[in-house]
């Protein structure tokens, strides 16, 4: 039997992955979710028809979202999850012991109740004591959040889709507000290879950059994304994202990772001469 | 209302049909089903142009319905409880037109609000008749027209007994009604037509928590925006008529001024709109009415704005108000209306309805989700952090009494002469100046231009009023009929 699961890229590009089976099929107010199963990615869940995550990649990129962050702000005692009903965000963090709070922020239940199901080795990160989740609207949530979190996560993927409110300069100004002095917000930047995607993407630097003083991108490749390659926004107050990196301290903490190193902490920061080019483009546009 | 019958749409239903007939076209459109004019089919598709068509024996005609228009306008008058009902092409503007001139004629009188909109002061200088204005109360904290209030509706009815007709704005664009059956009842015991502009109001038809809605109030005829809260395509527009207006005579003054080749992408689009308003606009507007609720809540916690609602009903001025409606007051923060508007557009990407001196009006409707309503309050609070401003006094204006000396209609043909503004006391204006806030003319054409309106229209500007209408930019000077 021939079975593929196929995404469009571009109206031109194709994804296609092998499928063994499908394991779930849903659909909320917010959007229809199905879980496959294949031979080459495990399990993997989709979005409308985008692909979200796999057991095989989503290490990349949960380890990068919060690895990075950490290994520069030397006192994350409370983080903001927007998104991350999969729970994978949550048990990255769950690993620093200095964190003393989780609040993860999902507004689709069913995301979190499939997650739950089907993805158990990211959804532990839920049932840590230190998370607490949130049933509801991101930007409802932060717009009574005021100098309480140290690091604010947004999982949020899609700047088109049902969570565009989480990829503009109201959500950006938000969470600036709910961030204490020295805090850090690391977001979703995108795919910058594709024509279609270029555009989301300068969007999503000109918002945060004029929403923070110190604002820079990072990469890492992770194959279920558009052209196998995804970047990520480093939003802060007070720390630079290598100025303030502390390998040393990091390293001391032992944890076991299988994308993030320290050498690639500074690595990830350095950018393709036509990402660079396009990210300047936009802090220049101002 | 007879709901198995409004599953129908049967001008819908009869393009469908006509499109399965694949008729050679040696009629017009030219661009004959989008084949001559590919580009065009590129951009709206062939769904769209292959029903671009012409009247036609199957089609009927909108000038003078026999078949699926004559049912569809059937149908639309039972949606609405109306007696009759007609499709109009050529927006609600052309709907109140056509009020307008069915209620008067040359040298009639006809008594309207001053802030009625420019379709009405137009349709008087089509008809020649002469306006006779209310006072439209404001509301001083707020910088917005209110309702009629029905002693002022009585002592104009007194005072000109002799009138055809009175016109209503209601709802306003802002949502404020006007006490509707007892000005309709008033109208009627002077032996006058009760016309209602309800461009805004639409829903009222549609649910038995909001105002009270034109038809339901005994007028005699009603212009209804479909494609504001209806769903139609922009420019479509309905016109009711209670039962003891002709249907015929009206069709014929619609007739003079409307197209004879009417669209029936427009006229399918008041087809489909009236079926899904009866069928479902119930629990449509009722959701429209809690986002409106939830974004008024969120809003009034952010501090600095006010999104107003049901408390500002008075019983007179502001009889009911329209909670579908978001309009908020920004002038608190320190920041016009505009600017947030513009604000909300340039930073933010968020489109709003318009933005005045002192509010932005967000519409709400059926097409919206909850999750946009987010942006548009987290957007606001964001506003309110980076750009609050403390608060600039609002200028109030006070109503001047308009002294109409001639018609619109002379005034608009007359020879008329530029003169700076000092030199045109005891002159007649020949054009409209407004003021905004509160949107209300202080001159319209074939008025008097008195001492007090030069000073106030210069205490106004430098109060850093908006004035909008003369041929003047810096209203330094004013069109003025030659003596």
């Amino acid at each position: 039997m021939e079975f593929w699961f196929e995404e469009l890229h571009t109206d031109n590009v194709k994804m296609s992955i092998r499928v063994d089976r499908q394991l779930f099929s849903g659909e909320s107010e917010y959007q229809r979710i199905d879980v496959f199963h294949s031979p080459e990615f495990g399990r993997f869940l989709v979005s409308n028809g985008s692909v979200i995550f796999s057991e095989a990649d989503e290490f990349v990129y949960d380890e990068m979202i919060v690895h990075v962050p950490m290994a520069v702000h030397p006192g994350v005692k409370k983080v903001l999850v927007i998104g991350g009903g999969d729970g994978g965000v949550a048990r990255e963090l769950s690993r620093y012991p200095e964190i003393e709070e989780i609040d993860v922020v999902e507004e689709d239940q069913l995301f979190i109740d499939v997650c739950k199901e089907w993805f158990p080795d990211n959804a532990c990160g839920l049932e840590d004591p230190r998370v607490k989740i949130y049933n509801e609207n991101g930007l409802r949530f932060l717009r009574s959040r005021q100098d309480q979190y140290d690091l604010i996560i947004n999982d949020c993927t899609d700047p088109l889709g049902h969570t565009a409110g989480m990829f503009t300069k109201e959500f950006y100004g938000n969470c600036y507000r709910a961030l204490h002095e020295d805090g850090i917000m690391v977001y979703q930047h995108g795919s910058p290879f594709f024509d279609v995607d270029e555009e989301a993407c300068r969007a999503m630097h000109r918002k945060a950059f004029r929403s923070f003083p110190i604002n820079r991108v990072y990469q890492a490749h992770i194959p279920t994304c558009p052209a196998g390659y995804w970047l990520f926004g480093f939003a802060s107050k007070k720390y630079h994202p290598l100025k303030n990196f502390d390998a040393k301290r990091w390293n001391e903490r032992n944890i076991k990772t299988w994308y993030y190193t320290t050498n690639m902490h500074g690595g990830s920061f350095m950018l393709p001469r036509y990402v660079e080019d396009l990210l300047l483009e936009e802090e220049e546009s101002l | 209302m007879d709901l198995s019958r409004q599953k129908k749409a049967p001008i819908y239903e009869a393009l469908e049909r006509f499109r399965k007939l694949h008729v050679v076209p040696f009629d017009v459109p030219g661009h004959k089903r989008g084949r001559g004019n590919p580009e065009l089919v590129k951009f709206l598709g062939q769904q769209c142009v292959g029903v671009d068509v012409n009247s036609m024996k199957p089609l009927d005609n909108l000038c003078h319905p026999i078949s699926i228009i004559k049912e569809a306008e059937e149908l639309a008058a039972d949606a609405f409880g109306a007696a009759h009902s007609f499709l109009m092409v050529g927006g609600t503007t052309s709907a109140v037109q056509a009020m307008v001139l069915t209620a008067c004629k040359a040298g009639d009188k006809i008594i309207l609000p001053r802030n009625v909109h420019k379709s009405a002061i137009n349709a008087l200088v089509l008809c020649g008749a002469t306006p006779v204005y209310i006072d439209p109360k404001v509301d001083k904290e707020l910088g917005i027209p209110l309702g009629m209030e029905v002693a002022d509706v009585k002592k104009a009815m007194d005072e000109n007994p002799d009138a055809k007709a009175v016109l209503i704005n209601n709802p306003t664009y802002y949502g404020i009604c006007s006490d509707l059956r007892s000005i309709v009842k008033l109208a009627h015991e002077h032996g006058m037509l009760a016309l209602v502009d309800e461009a805004h109001g639409t829903h009222f038809y549609f649910s038995d928590k909001l105002p009270c809605s034109g038809m339901e109030a005994g007028a005699d005829m009603c212009s209804v925006s479909m494609h504001k809260s209806g769903g139609s395509l922009t420019q479509s527009s309905l016109l009711l008529l209670g039962p003891a207006m002709n249907p015929g005579y009206v069709r014929q003054i619609i007739n003079l001024t409307q197209t004879t080749s009417g669209s029936y992408l427009l006229m399918a689009s008041l087809d489909l709109s009236r079926r899904n308003l009866a069928l479902r606009g119930k629990e449509s507007f009722e959701k429209v009415a809690r986002m409106a609720q939830y974004a008024r809540d969120e809003i009034n916690a952010i501090g600095g704005f006010y999104a107003y609602g049901r408390e500002l009903i008075n019983g007179g001025s502001v009889y009911d108000f329209d909670v579908t409606k978001l309009a908020v007051l920004t002038h608190k923060i320190g920041l016009a209306g505009i600017e947030v508007y513009d604000l909300l557009r340039d930073e933010y990407d968020i489109q709003m309805e318009f933005g005045d001196i002192s509010n932005i009006l967000a519409y709400i409707s059926i097409g919206d989700s909850i999750q946009d309503i987010e942006r548009l309050v987290g957007a606001l609070a964001d506003i309110y952090r980076l750009y609050s401003k403390p608060e600039k006094k609002l200028f109030s204006a006070e109503y001047i009494s308009p002294q109409v000396v001639t018609t619109p209609q002379t005034a608009f043909y007359a020879e008329k002469e530029s003169l700076p503004i000092k030199d045109c006391a005891g002159r007649v204006c020949g054009e409209s100046v407004m003021c905004y806030p509160p949107g209300i003319p202080i001159l319209a054409p074939g008025e008097v231009i008195t001492k007090e309106i030069i000073e106030y229209i210069s205490f106004a500007k430098e109060k850093g009023c908006s004035m909008q209408g003369p041929e003047s930019d810096d209203i330094s000077h004013l069109n003025v009929l030659k003596i």
